[in-house]
This record gives structure tokens, C-alpha cells and sequence, in this order.
């Protein structure tokens, strides 16, 4: 029984996942709910690329605003202006950022703890200025149009996209953390000098989860851009890297679920409490301080150790010490 | 040649700004090892605090700057005190998301009360023309009241037994807390500093510039650049590099494209930082 009960809980919620649009097709303001569960979507896929480099690799990268809006524009203009099919231009969306990733992480990567914070942070400024400056390159205030496919046009069919990547991001990153290369990340996420004594290249583990991890942020700005149908400068905005690291903190860093459950209950809670405005944030900045102080291993993690503890204490006791 | 002449008092002026708030950075961040991110919204907090001291309570431009700086000091205080203390022994990366937690909280209280920006009237608001450059007075006020402040820190920290306590901790934690130095205390004291100093620099900077929520963001940034090519802890790297960026940032705004400025201080940043990964001048490892 035991052993089933992990497949089978994923199965239940893959199942509410799949029945959702269906149920909120039904009713007329529900049909507008679809799309709210889309972008937090697209959320949890940005959530989970930066789980990857912060969570298991310990290197806070606070570009990833700046990497999902360059995904989104390279998608948009692939699109739009150079006239490539939709979905070798998501691909191509993928490999710009990935590529940028890798070439912005050569430097970077060689520092290490808030240093790599503020590093990236002044690249995602950098972003952000030349977006907002180069007209040409951005579209303005107007921002860059994106038209996608006619079989695209029905909400739910794109919510169906986005589960479906979603599902695969989250393979894609289990697979990498069951690996060497995740027991390698996780390595220099404890201790960095005791993994180059062992023999594990740091530097080379860190600059390859970096870039898979801009590569996957790259494919959430490729899919805001399509759920959108249009980018304009603000998805390079630093607000965004803050954002999603809000969301992987209070969900729970270094494990799979804990993403998901960030940036989907928070964005969903956010769009729910629109009516606040600015305050949403005063509420958010404060619970984010209350959670690295009081819960650093967020909401999935404290639910994880409670469980444990639980077990310990009221469950059948273990194997009686010999 | 005067133009000229005139963008280099300007970038002094701005570079004013720069030196006391990297001061309060670099104290912090050599001393404590906190990358206390929230410092510029400590400075943004000031500025408003002047605002609604001057504008709504008709309290008088010097008198508002001393009450400015002390409560901003209280309020460094309760920052270490709430959130830093209970963070330490932890990764040092969790202390810089607390601040971004910070950052959220404080910027959202001042845009949700108050969206739009302001502008704070000047004490002296006149001219002066010198050697054919006019400049407001103000611009000449927050130049030398930077010196006044720099000038008291260093008397600060090199003739008081506080000041040396504070010295004695930015060369050796572990010894300064051997010798009976209270590291906690020291670490309150640094964050009071620190802030009133961030405090000086709001209330002389907002009556030449207008307030807004959102203006500590890239000003924190800008001192961390400050920061790290001065070397940590440094006070002579911050003051150097802060009067340095702000004449080659006047420099840019006047003859390369004012829309661009921001991208060169942070470029020269990711350079510099990926040629020495600790800094121009500090060997530590971070």
C-alpha cells in the first residue's frame, strides 16, 4: 500500500490537473480562471529552472526575470519579424537563452555566494536598460506582437500546452537531480572546496546547471510570450527575478513539488487579491522574511519535516536499536 | 570649459550621495558580512520621512536632518535586531533574500500610501555663479555636507573606543571578541551608523532630486558596485570609488546618452568582478 502511495497521489493530482478546464469551461467567469492557472504555470516553469540553479546548485541567481524575457522576445521575434514556424521558434527561444546563459555564467560563475547574487542582478539591470532604450530590439511601449497558430487560439488548448511542459520540465529536472550531475550540484551546493578536493569540477558542474536552467526559464518566456500574444519590456524587469525567487523560497527550495506549489498557491493567491494593489507586495515581502528566518526550507519542506517528526513520534517505532 | 567644469561639480554632488550611502554599506557588509540589500530602501525611507517632517510638519531643513538621521538609526537597529540577528550562522545568501523581502515591504507600504513621486523644497533656494559656473546652493550643501559627514566618521571610528571597537572588528572578528568586544552590540551600533548615514545622504540629495519609491533600487545597486571595486570594508576604496563613479556617471549623462549610464557602472561591474571574483582590492574569499 505504502509503496503506491506516492504514484498514486501524483496520479490524482495530474487527473484534477487534466479535469480542471474542463470543470471551469462550465461556467463564463470560470472560462477566464483557465488562463490564470496557465501563467501560474508557466510560473512553476520558470520557478522550477531557478530551483535547479539555486536550490540543488546553492548559486542565487537573480537573472532569471531578465533570461525569461529574453526567451520571450527571441520567441516573439522569431515569430514575428524573421517569419519561423511556431514551434521550431520556441526551440530556437531555448537555445538563445541557453546560449546567453552559458556566455553571461563563464564570467559570473567564478563568484560565489551574494557576489553571484549582485552579479546577476546588475546583468538583469543591463537587460532591463538596453530593452527599454532599444526601441528597434523591443518594440517600444507598444512592445512586439506575437501571433501563434489558429489551433492555439482556444484557451484550454493552451493550458494543455503548458501542463504538458510543465510535466516535462518536471521529468527533465527529476532526472537531473537523480543523476551524478545532480549529486554533483548538490555537492557544491554543501561544500564547494571538499567537491574540487574530490575531483568534481565545480566551475563545469555549475556553468552546465546554470545553462540548462536558462534554458528551461527560456521556454516559460517563450510560453508567457504565446499565452500573452504580445512582450513588451516589462517581462526583462528585475521585479520578476524577485518574483520568482518569492516563489520557489515559500514553496520550497531543492525539492520538486515545492516550486509548483510556490508559484502556482502564490500566483493564484495574487490574482485573487488584486483588489490590495500595492499592498500585495507589503504582505508577500513580509511573509518572504518570515519564511527564510522562520521555514528556510519553505512551505514543502516544513510540511516534509512535520511529517517526519510526526512519524517519529506517533508512528510505529522503527526497528528497536539492537 | 565651464560646462565641462559645471558636469564635474555635478558629478561630485552625485558622487556625494554615492560615498554616504557605500560608507553604510561597506561597514556593514566588511564588517558584518551582511549584504544588507535594503540599505537604498532605508535611504528612500529617509528621504520620505524628510517630506512629511518639512512638507506636513513644517519643521525646519537642519532640524528634520538631525531628527532624520536618528530615527533612521533606530530604525537600522530593529532591522539587525528582527531580521538579521535571527538569520546568523545561516547561509550567507539567506540574510540578501531577507532584504529583498525587505525591499518588497518597504517599497510596497511608500507606493501604496503614496504612488506618485514628490518634491521637497529647497532651504536655500538660490544660485551662486563662480568662476562662470551657476550652481544651486543645495548642490553645494550636499557636497559639503558630505565632507562634514565623512570627516565625523573618520573622528568617529579613529578616536572614540566604539569607533576603534568597530575597527578592531573589521580586522578580526574572532580577536575583537576575545578581547571583550560585545559583537552583538558592535553589529547594532555598525547598523545605526550606517543607516543615519543613508539617512544624511536622502535628506541632502531630496531637495535636488525628487522622491520616489521606487529610487533606492539602483542606488543600492550602485554602492554595492562601489562596494566591491573599493574593497570590503574599506572607507578610503568607498570614498574613492563613490566620488569616482559619480564624476565618470555626470561625465556620461553629458557627452555619451544619459539613457545608457546605468548599463556602463554595471557592465564595468561584471568585468572587473570577472577578472578578480572578490574585488578590485579585497583577497577575502567571499
Amino acid at each position: 500500500m505504502k509503496k503506491y502511495g506516492k504514484p498514486a497521489a501524483l496520479f490524482v493530482i495530474l487527473a484534477i490537473a487534466i479535469a480542471l478546464p474542463l470543470l471551469l469551461n462550465m461556467s463564463r467567469r470560470g472560462k477566464f480562471q483557465i488562463q490564470v492557472f496557465t501563467i501560474a504555470m508557466i510560473w512553476a516553469i520558470a520557478t522550477l529552472s531557478l530551483n535547479l540553479i539555486l536550490g540543488y546548485t546553492g548559486q542565487a541567481c537573480l537573472a532569471h526575470g531578465a533570461f525569461f524575457g529574453i526567451g520571450a522576445y527571441a520567441f516573439a521575434i522569431c515569430v514575428e519579424r524573421v517569419g519561423i514556424n511556431f514551434w521550431p521558434s520556441i526551440l530556437i527561444a531555448c537555445l538563445v537563452t541557453a546560449t546567453l546563459g552559458f556566455l553571461v555564467g563563464l564570467p559570473s560563475l567564478r563568484t560565489k555566494g551574494p557576489y553571484f547574487a549582485i552579479v546577476t542582478l546588475c546583468f538583469n539591470v543591463i537587460v532591463y536598460n538596453v530593452f527599454e532604450n532599444w526601441t528597434w530590439l523591443s518594440g517600444g511601449i507598444k512592445g512586439q506582437t506575437v501571433t501563434i497558430p489558429s489551433y492555439l487560439g482556444e484557451r484550454w488548448v493552451r493550458y494543455y500546452l503548458v501542463l504538458a511542459c510543465l510535466v516535462l520540465v518536471l521529468i527533465i529536472e527529476r532526472q537531473i537531480v537523480k543523476s551524478l550531475l545532480g549529486s554533483s550540484l548538490i555537492a557544491i551546493r554543501s561544500n564547494e572546496n571538499l567537491t574540487e578536493a574530490v575531483g568534481i569540477s565545480s566551475f563545469r558542474n555549475k556553468l552546465l546547471s546554470f545553462t540548462v536552467s536558462c534554458f528551461l526559464v527560456g521556454l516559460a518566456g517563450a510560453l508567457f510570450a504565446m499565452e500573452k500574444g504580445s512582450v513588451d519590456t516589462t517581462v526583462t524587469n528585475y521585479l520578476y527575478s524577485f518574483y520568482i525567487l518569492i516563489y520557489l523560497l515559500i514553496g520550497g527550495v531543492a525539492t520538486l513539488a515545492g516550486p509548483v506549489v510556490g508559484a502556482i498557491g502564490i500566483f493564484y493567491l495574487l490574482e485573487r487579491i488584486q483588489s490590495l494593489k500595492e499592498f500585495r507586495f507589503l504582505i508577500f515581502g513580509l511573509i518572504l522574511v518570515v519564511v527564510i528566518i522562520y521555514l528556510p526550507m519553505g512551505v514543502v519542506g516544513g510540511i516534509k519535516q512535520f511529517w517526519e517528526w510526526a512519524k517519529d513520534k506517533w508512528g510505529k517505532p522503527a526497528e528497536a536499536p539492537e | 570649459m565651464s560646462f565641462f567644469f559645471k558636469q564635474i561639480v555635478i558629478g561630485i554632488q552625485l558622487g556625494s550621495q554615492y560615498v554616504l550611502v557605500a560608507l553604510g554599506l561597506t561597514l556593514i557588509f566588511g564588517i558584518l558580512d551582511i549584504s544588507h540589500f535594503a540599505h537604498g530602501h532605508m535611504y528612500m525611507i529617509g528621504a520620505y520621512l524628510l517630506y512629511i517632517l518639512m512638507v506636513l510638519g513644517g519643521v525646519n531643513y537642519w532640524l528634520a536632518l538631525i531628527i532624520c538621521m536618528a530615527a533612521l538609526a533606530v530604525a537600522g537597529v530593529i532591522v539587525e535586531r528582527v531580521i538579521y540577528r535571527p538569520l546568523q550562522g545561516s547561509p550567507s545568501i539567506n540574510s540578501f533574500i531577507a532584504a529583498i523581502g525587505m525591499i518588497l515591504f518597504l517599497e510596497a507600504l511608500v507606493r501604496g500610501i503614496q504612488p506618485t513621486s514628490l518634491n521637497v523644497p529647497k532651504p536655500i533656494d538660490r544660485t551662486v555663479t563662480f568662476l562662470g559656473i551657476t550652481m544651486e546652493v543645495q548642490r553645494l550643501i550636499v557636497i559639503a555636507g558630505a565632507i562634514i559627514f565623512i570627516v565625523l566618521l573618520q573622528l568617529f571610528i579613529k578616536r572614540t573606543r566604539l569607533g576603534t571597537a568597530i575597527e578592531a572588528m573589521a580586522q578580526d572578528r574572532e580577536g575583537a571578541a576575545l578581547v571583550g568586544i560585545s559583537v552583538s552590540r558592535m553589529s547594532a551600533l555598525t547598523f545605526a551608523v550606517a543607516t543615519a548615514l543613508a539617512a544624511a545622504a536622502a535628506v541632502l540629495m531630496a531637495p535636488v532630486a525628487y522622491i520616489a519609491p521606487e529610487m533606492g533600487s539602483v542606488l543600492v545597486l550602485k554602492a554595492f558596485v562601489i562596494v566591491v571595486l573599493g574593497g570590503l570594508g574599506s572607507i578610503k576604496g568607498a570614498i574613492f570609488g563613490g566620488y569616482l563613479l559619480g564624476i565618470l556617471e555626470a561625465l556620461a549623462i553629458a557627452y555619451i546618452s544619459s539613457a545608457y549610464k546605468d548599463v556602463f557602472a554595471f557592465g564595468v561591474l561584471i568585468i572587473i568582478l570577472a577578472i578578480r571574483p572578490t574585488g578590485l582590492f579585497g583577497g577575502r574569499e567571499a
